[in-house]
């Protein structure tokens, strides 16, 4: 069984750890200036659309080449992020997602 | 006519409403532990990989982006500048603690920042705030019953009983990563910056991986995408986002504003 990532997990533990205790550890080191925490707040968005739209929509046609590819599963994801975005649910959106993709799929349609 | 000031709640009542609120967020932590075990897996990840995340790391978002990042064959350094970038935010969390806790000895305070999540700072300053003051055990509930061990045992069970899944793709489950990730960057959607960044990060994402492969253009979306975001104009709106985690709708903007209200722990 292969363990390689388990350092993976603790090298990524070792930068998140430091975001949740040294406040706690030594108060006043959080004060970064605005723009920085702006930044910083953004970047949560910012990455995991950006991995969402790639996984859903980047497809490798070579080694080194890639192309868009849309198909039932990003009918998936949208139906989910708009799930999501209305009730603020994301189990529901997750569920409803995956069992319309199923369906399509079943039906011969994906 | 002067509105009826209702009694400090007693410990015990306290806690028991804490127990009702943190069983409500054990079973979303179980339901999303489980769709992270199935994408690990999915990913590649073993069953002892799948739970060294979970353990170790401790942090929804940054374990799913983690799984899309080893899919797309991403190096690890840029991995770890994404997942630093993407956990700061727990530093308003302790900070906000930080001063209600400055009498807890240090090594207490150091076990207690590895279990702060998004859901066990909800719990802990919502009880914290019905209670009118710091309750230590209260926040070790919140966070190990609450968050910690149904996370835990749920990236078990998806690891493991996915791989009783043949083709996964048969029942749709292939569409969960994407869809988890597309549904979290939502929850994290807190005003029209966010909502510019995120968009701004998917096109740069997209573009840039036709160009150069998914592993860099993910991270490019990542860090590009706020720099689009920052030129907005601020609407105001929240500080800090839903769970990360369950995409709970835990107020943590409100959580913030309690806890900060609050007497600090008493230094022994």
């Amino acid at each position: 069984m292969s363990t390689n990532l388990v350092l993976l997990a603790v090298l990524m533990a070792a930068v998140t750890y430091p975001s949740r205790a040294l406040p706690l550890l030594a108060p006043g080191i959080e004060r970064l200036p605005p723009r920085a925490l702006l930044y910083l707040r953004l970047v949560g968005p910012a990455v995991l659309a950006s991995i969402a739209a790639v996984q859903t929509l980047v497809v490798p046609t070579s080694e080194t080449s890639w192309a868009i590819h849309v198909d039932v599963t990003a009918i998936g994801v949208v139906v989910c992020l708009a799930l999501v975005a209305w009730r603020r649910n994301l189990l529901l959106g997750l569920v409803v997602g995956v069992v319309l993709v199923a369906g399509l799929r079943f039906a011969g349609l994906g | 006519m002067t509105a009826p000031v209702s009694p400090t709640p007693a410990l015990s009542a306290a806690r028991s409403r804490l127990l009702l609120d943190t069983a409500g967020i054990a079973v979303s932590a179980i339901g999303f532990g489980f769709v992270f075990g199935l994408a690990a897996r999915d990913a590649g990840y073993s069953p002892i990989e799948a739970c060294a995340m979970s353990v170790i790391v401790f942090a929804g978002a940054a374990q799913f982006a983690a799984v899309g990042y080893v899919a797309a064959g991403l190096p690890w350094a840029p991995i770890l500048v994404l997942t630093l970038f993407l956990n700061a935010r727990h530093m308003l969390y302790s900070a906000s603690l930080a001063p209600r806790l400055r009498g807890i000895p240090f090594l207490h305070r150091a076990a207690m920042a590895h279990v702060l999540t998004d859901e066990a700072f909800a719990l802990a300053a919502t009880h914290f705030h019905r209670l009118g003051r710091v309750d230590v055990p209260g926040y070790w509930i919140g966070a190990i019953l609450g968050v910690f061990i149904p996370w835990n045992v749920a990236t078990l069970a998806g690891v493991l009983l996915g791989g009783a899944i043949p083709d996964p793709s048969v029942f749709g489950l292939d569409i969960v990563f994407p869809a988890a990730m597309a549904g979290l960057a939502v929850g994290l959607m807190t005003g029209r910056r966010e909502v510019v960044a995120a968009g701004a990060g998917a096109v740069f994402g997209v573009l840039l991986s036709l160009l150069a492969g998914p592993a860099l253009g993910i991270v490019a979306g990542g860090l590009l995408g706020p720099l689009v975001g920052m030129a907005m104009p601020d609407t105001g709106g929240h500080v800090v986002p839903d769970s990360d985690l369950t995409g709970l709708p835990v107020d943590l903007d409100e959580a913030m504003s309690e806890v900060g209200d609050l007497p600090a722990e008493p230094v022994p």
